[in-house]
């Protein structure tokens, strides 16, 4: 049998619609979405990791795909994160002063921006811009027929598409976090110093005291997971879209709200893993 | 050359809906067979179960020695690369020009140099026809061209069997005419084993050797063509003549009403028409699995419709038949002489336009 993942609904013979009673319909489609859709998206994952195994790599899909990934997500994640950084400097800011501790706003942007500001910024552009375009890419394939026409001609779409995709997803995420760590300090520095009086000194030296090197590496591992994760999603929807363009349409949509779903979830439990596991600097 | 396919008590049904059982026949190995049926009796359905796309709820499909609905994956992408499909718009990657859709399975599947593979690719796009669209990107081109460049990309493995849907949905009568023209002409090449799946009623009744019927969730019949041709069965002269009286309702059946109000009526399945002389290879030659015209009929004892196997020259073609093969030499043998006379490839309904007809029994030049 071919990938689990693929069109399950078609081969399995499952089919909405019918008239039966709605109570059926209803215990159908509770089950549907508690068990057999995560199911299905847990047996995907399986065999997308097995595929990810599989030689020959697909480099020029890789090359291509995280080009594509960085060109709709650059501009857009820097233009979140420079007010994203701002405005933290701003309200965190305004409440420090209050409290006589404004030389700290710096160990703030430390634990505001890089622990978690930039994964989370990360996986919104990384869900909304690269996900999206990629499940609808997937999608319009499914429906074209030609991801059925790539398994005829004894491709394996996993193979070929969903894990250089999902690859790509994650290392272009890996920069993007960095990018916004970078441009939301800057933001906050610049905000801090020219618009709130700080001063560059009591900045960088509270900055320094409480960042560590673990801080950016969970965020960049967190930014990975992210990166697989709306790799993931993208095509499990993308795969299974049907009835026609509007199907397309509809898997977009539960693309993003999915990923963003799952997304805050994990990022809620990697940073409460990072807390247990990785002592924290004190001041 | 060619591989046969033996289905057995397949069964699909998409949750509570059946979409057809039990049903058994056996594709014979090198030789063409239609699929026909009424829009929405599954034969698309059916088509991409041969393959593997979709899973039957019972049944086997049995390619050798291998059951192909439940073979691992590794083995069932194996076993399809003996498959070549034509989807019904051609399926064409969007995002590579036609060379490269033509090209993909030669430079996924074989180690072969990119001077091979244009070789190669060249060769096939010449097959159908569509040498100088080879840059074209598939949103540029027409249907019709999608189908060729799809047909061209089906046979670039050189595929044991091939599975075409609706060949003729959306095309002209002409351009339909040449497409059975090359299908046949491919068989005569490759030897492969064909299954189109359509409801053109044209193609049905020149192209095949074998035809088969999906009418309410089962196979009416499949056999020979001159079975179906001349058989009494309601539903398949209904299809056959393209009428409303019988069987057949707009939606799926009719119900006991409607067909006694006919019978009431007066009205009746129409006469079944006669059967035409086949499709045969443009360069004249005998394929060869080529069943002899009017031979099913005799060795079963059934008289064929009036006017059988008469072409557009009054040539009747079961007495022309032994003379004719004598005269060629079969697929394989010596190739007939390039701008050769067409032999006996125009037919009611097939004609190859340009090609004018050749004089059967005359051996010289072929």
């Amino acid at each position: 049998m071919s990938s689990p993942g693929i069109g399950a609904d078609q081969r399995e013979g499952r089919k909405g619609g019918g008239a039966s009673a709605t109570l059926r319909k209803i215990s159908d489609g509770a089950a549907n979405v508690a068990i057999k859709e995560p199911g299905r998206f847990f047996a995907l994952c399986l065999d997308t990791g097995r595929a990810a195994f599989r030689w020959p790599f697909q480099w020029r899909e890789f090359i291509e795909q995280a080009w594509f990934i960085v060109s709709v997500t650059v501009v857009p994640t820097m233009l979140v994160a420079i007010p994203f950084g701002g405005i933290l400097s701003l309200q965190v800011g305004g409440l420090i002063r209050q409290l006589g501790a404004q030389s700290y706003t710096g160990a703030t942007a430390v634990v505001a921006i890089v622990r978690e500001a930039s994964p989370l910024v990360t996986s919104l552009l990384v869900a909304g811009a690269a996900g999206s375009a990629m499940c609808a890419d997937i999608g319009s394939r499914k429906i074209r027929e030609e991801i059925d026409a790539m398994e005829v001609l004894g491709i394996n779409p996993l193979h070929r598409l969903v894990v250089p995709r999902t690859l790509a997803c994650a290392f272009v995420a890996l920069f993007l976090n960095g990018l916004v760590s970078v441009v939301g300090l800057i933001g906050g520095y610049v905000f801090n110093v020219m618009l709130q009086d700080g001063t560059p000194g009591a900045y960088l030296a509270s900055f320094n005291a409480i960042a560590q090197l673990p801080d950016l590496l969970q965020a960049e591992l967190k930014a990975f997971v992210f990166g697989i994760t709306a790799g993931l999603v993208a095509a499990y929807k993308g795969l299974n879209a049907k009835g026609g363009p509007k199907g397309v349409g509809d898997a977009v949509n539960q693309t993003v709200v999915i990923t963003f779903m799952l997304l805050f979830l994990e990022n809620f439990i990697l940073s409460t893993l990072y807390f247990q596991f990785v002592p924290q600097k004190g001041m | 050359m060619g591989v046969e396919i033996r289905v057995e008590g397949l069964t699909k049904a998409f949750g509570s809906q059946t979409i057809w059982q039990d049903v058994s026949l056996t594709l014979p190995a090198g030789e063409i067979s239609v699929l026909l049926g009424p829009s929405g009796t599954g034969k698309s359905v059916f088509l991409k179960s041969l393959v593997g796309l979709l899973k039957p709820n019972r049944g086997h499909i049995w390619i050798g020695d291998r059951d192909l609905p439940y073979l691992p994956e590794s083995q069932l992408y194996d076993t399809r690369k003996l498959f070549g499909v034509l989807f019904q718009d051609g399926a064409l990657f969007g995002s590579m020009n036609i060379y490269d859709n033509v090209a993909f399975p030669l430079r996924e599947h074989t180690k072969k140099g990119e001077s091979e593979i244009k070789r190669i690719v060249m060769d096939k796009l010449e097959l159908v026809g569509l040498l100088g669209a080879e840059g074209k990107l598939p949103g540029e081109i027409s249907g019709g061209m999608k189908k060729r460049a799809g047909l061209a990309r089906a046979l670039v493995l050189d595929p044991e069997i091939l599975l075409v849907d609706e060949p003729d949905s959306g095309l002209d009568p002409v351009r339909t005419a040449y497409l059975n023209q090359t299908i046949v002409d491919l068989n005569a090449e490759i030897g492969a084993t064909f299954l189109i799946v359509t409801h053109d009623i044209n193609t049905a009744r020149t192209v095949p050797d074998n035809i088969g019927l999906l009418f309410r969730r089962e196979l009416v019949m499949f056999g020979p063509r001159e079975m179906l041709l001349s058989s009494e069965e309601p539903v398949v002269r209904q299809f056959l003549n393209a009428r409303k009286v019988g069987p057949i309702g707009m939606s799926e059946e009719k119900d006991v009403s409607e067909l006694e109000a006919e019978a009431k009526m007066g009205l009746e399945v129409g006469k079944l028409p006669p059967i035409p002389p086949q499709l045969m290879p443009s360069d004249g030659r005998v394929r060869p699995n080529q069943h002899a015209p009017g031979s099913w009929c005799a060795a079963h004892g059934v008289t064929p419709p009036p006017g059988s196997f008469i072409d557009d020259l009054g040539r009747n073609w079961v007495e022309e038949w032994p003379r004719y093969v004598a005269s060629m030499a079969p697929v394989g043998g010596p190739a007939a002489a390039p701008g050769a006379p067409g032999g006996p490839g125009q037919f009611p309904g097939g004609q190859v336009p340009g090609q004018p007809p050749g004089r059967p029994g005359a051996g010289a030049g072929y």
